[in-house]
């Protein structure tokens, strides 16, 4: 009885507390469909004006089907490659007999804490250097290199979890070191390296700082850029189409949270039950 | 295939874990490494394998110097502690994986897997994976995958430590009736005598180490080299009285008893202290040798009685049989030892 009854008082204060977060999601998906006149704050007509951007582009702006393309390019690539990257290194750093081993791990500890933002002066000098400024591929690598430091973190913390017996009885079943990681080893940290790729996934379709300062042309911006874009636009301001734009940007991480939830836990978990 | 070790070593940083070890170990012979926990036993053991390199010394396989070979190309079968049994693979697939690496074609993997799997009775598993299977139902498992490539040598590291003791019992008669029938050389792993006096043909026990003795179960359990092996074999264990060597036989300390020599033991020094080792066996109502004492532990085996007595002098016997009667904690006996099964230890622990 006293416990429904504190069940129910936990209810009803979660409820009060989520209210206004509930009022502002629908104001936003009502906003995105309909105009309301000024000073009044009852919606009047229904209009889809406001998603006129996804088959018409504006004047001077890029298609948001290419805006897209290009975040699912990034989004994807950088996962990708931090996967790639982390799986072996995070290995490599748990179990193989690596020369400066300690200043590794050392090394990546500290970047993992380091403020990524003071470095994006040098990162534009040297992307330009190398002609990789304002184009994707630029991007891409410096959105790997500054998450690597937690995958590899993580990755080695999974990698810690998996028995050294069943290597050894890889070893002595004749397989090659390489054998023994790809397919002993790496099926046992599957559950990490899904956390982690969906971790990657979002933080890499939300990623707004490297993509403004690295990579702003038009054929190559991604959704946040988009975005940011529209609302630094002082001559042609629409808070409808910056809602509408907004939604269609927030959209696939939703589903994806949805989805994976579960999985992400894991991460934060660290342990190998998926 | 016979197994050699000549001047093993062993380091680990700067520790010594193994100083200079030769063994030898027949064709098709099972041999215990026997020995307290840190004594070199599974060092030993993966520097067998291969999974650790030598830092001294040759280790051959058969006529095959296998010093610098890696784990890999050594043909050694390994059942670890822990079974290492690869949890996303089915029991199948985890028998057939040696055969898979090598590119030995499908159908001829699934024939050597039944194959292997009826003689560990294990063929209603294969599709189970690891996760749903008991501890024994693994370890024959791990077994088997370490059976399946035909190894010139099998290597068991503590195969039965993570068992119930029931299955301990079955496993135990159950890998040395595999190990006989595949009619492969084998070296167990253990710091449970039992262990390795039921299942072994012969035992090497090992000390900080060193081997300090090879011999068979009967021959090292009757003619231990020192009182170390004495101490580890044999439950429950043997007791020690301290005495003197006269020229008639031994003076014991605690009851100014003259005991005479055994049969074939050498001449001590009059006056030398030496000690009388005292197996539960030797000790009990029926023996010549009378020492009083008091009841000073009972406890019941169900079909024999294990009493520990207090004797007068301080010392604690151990006597265990079916035949010495009901007693209880503090009643006085009479008991006497028998002279013909006593070990007598010199000042340094070596057998005499």
């Amino acid at each position: 009885m006293q416990s429904k009854l504190r069940n129910l008082v936990i209810a009803v204060l979660l409820g009060l507390t989520s209210l206004p977060l509930v009022v502002m999601l629908i104001s936003l998906l009502l906003d995105t469909v309909t105009t309301t006149r000024p000073g009044s704050l009852v919606p009047d007509r229904f209009t889809l004006d406001a998603w006129q951007f996804l088959w018409s582009a504006p004047p001077g702006r890029p298609s948001i089907w290419i805006t897209t393309f290009n975040t699912i390019v990034f989004a994807g690539c950088s996962t990708l490659l931090l996967l790639a990257v982390s799986s072996t290194a995070g290995y490599a750093l748990a179990r193989l007999n690596v020369p400066f081993r300690k200043f590794f791990l050392a090394g990546v500890l500290v970047m993992h804490a380091f403020p990524t933002v003071t470095l994006i002066i040098a990162i534009f000098l040297i992307l330009q250097m190398i002609g990789l400024y304002n184009h994707i591929g630029g991007v891409i690598l410096a959105k790997t290199a500054l998450d690597l430091p937690l995958g590899i973190w993580i990755m080695k913390g999974f990698y810690d979890t998996v028995p050294w017996e069943i290597e050894m009885a890889g070893v002595q079943d004749g397989a090659s070191r390489f054998t023994v990681w790809r397919k002993l080893v790496l099926p046992q940290i599957k559950p990490g390296l899904m956390a982690l790729g969906i971790f990657s996934v979002i933080s890499g379709w939300s990623e707004y700082i490297l993509p403004q300062v690295l990579a702003p042309r038009n054929d190559v911006q991604v959704l946040s850029v988009y975005l940011a874009a529209l609302i630094n636009n002082d001559t042609h301001f629409d808070f409808h189409v910056f809602k509408a734009v907004g939604l269609f940007y927030a959209l696939p991480i939703f589903v994806i949270y949805l989805f994976f939830q579960n999985k992400l836990m894991t991460i934060y978990g660290g342990g190998t039950k998926g | 295939m016979s197994i050699r070790l000549e001047h093993f070593t062993k380091r680990f940083g700067g520790f010594v874990a193994v100083p200079d070890m030769n063994l030898a170990v027949e064709e098709g012979e099972m041999l215990a490494l026997l020995g307290p926990s840190g004594c070199g036993k599974t060092t030993t053991l993966f520097a067998i394998s291969g999974i650790l390199k030598a830092d001294g010394g040759r280790i051959w396989i058969g006529e095959r110097d296998v010093t610098d070979l890696p784990a890999q190309k050594r043909n050694v079968g390994v059942v670890f502690q822990s079974y290492a049994l690869y949890p996303h693979m089915t029991a199948h697939e985890n028998i057939a994986f040696p055969l898979k690496l090598r590119g030995i074609d499908k159908a001829a993997i699934d024939k050597s897997v039944r194959e292997l799997a009826r003689l560990l009775e294990i063929e209603t598993l294969l599709e189970r994976r690891p996760a749903n299977m008991s501890g024994g139902q693994q370890q024959r498992v791990a077994l088997a995958r370490a059976l399946i490539r035909r190894p010139d040598v099998l290597l068991l590291d503590e195969p039965l430590a993570n068992l119930d003791a029931r299955l301990r019992l079955e496993m135990r008669s159950e890998i040395r009736r595999i190990q006989r029938e595949t009619h492969t050389t084998s070296i167990l792993v253990t710091h449970d005598q039992v262990e390795a006096m039921s299942m072994c043909d012969r035992i090497a026990i090992l000390d900080k180490g060193e081997v300090i003795q090879v011999a068979t179960p009967s021959q090292m359990y009757a003619q231990p080299a020192n009182r170390f092996v004495a101490s580890f074999l044999g439950s429950p264990p043997i007791a020690y009285l301290d005495a003197k060597a006269d020229t008639q036989g031994m003076r014991l300390t605690c009851a100014d008893v003259l005991v005479p020599w055994p049969v074939g033991v050498g001449a001590v020094e009059p006056g030398s202290p030496i000690s009388v080792g005292v197996r539960p066996e030797a000790f009990g109502p029926a023996f010549p040798v009378r020492l009083p004492g008091r009841i000073a532990a009972v406890e019941s085996h169900g079909r024999e009685m294990l009493y520990a007595v207090d004797l007068a002098g301080g010392s604690r016997l151990r006597a265990i049989g079916s035949g010495l009667g009901q007693l209880d904690q503090g009643e006085p006996v009479e008991w006497g030892i028998d002279p013909m099964k006593l070990l007598i230890f010199d000042r340094d622990e070596v057998r005499l």
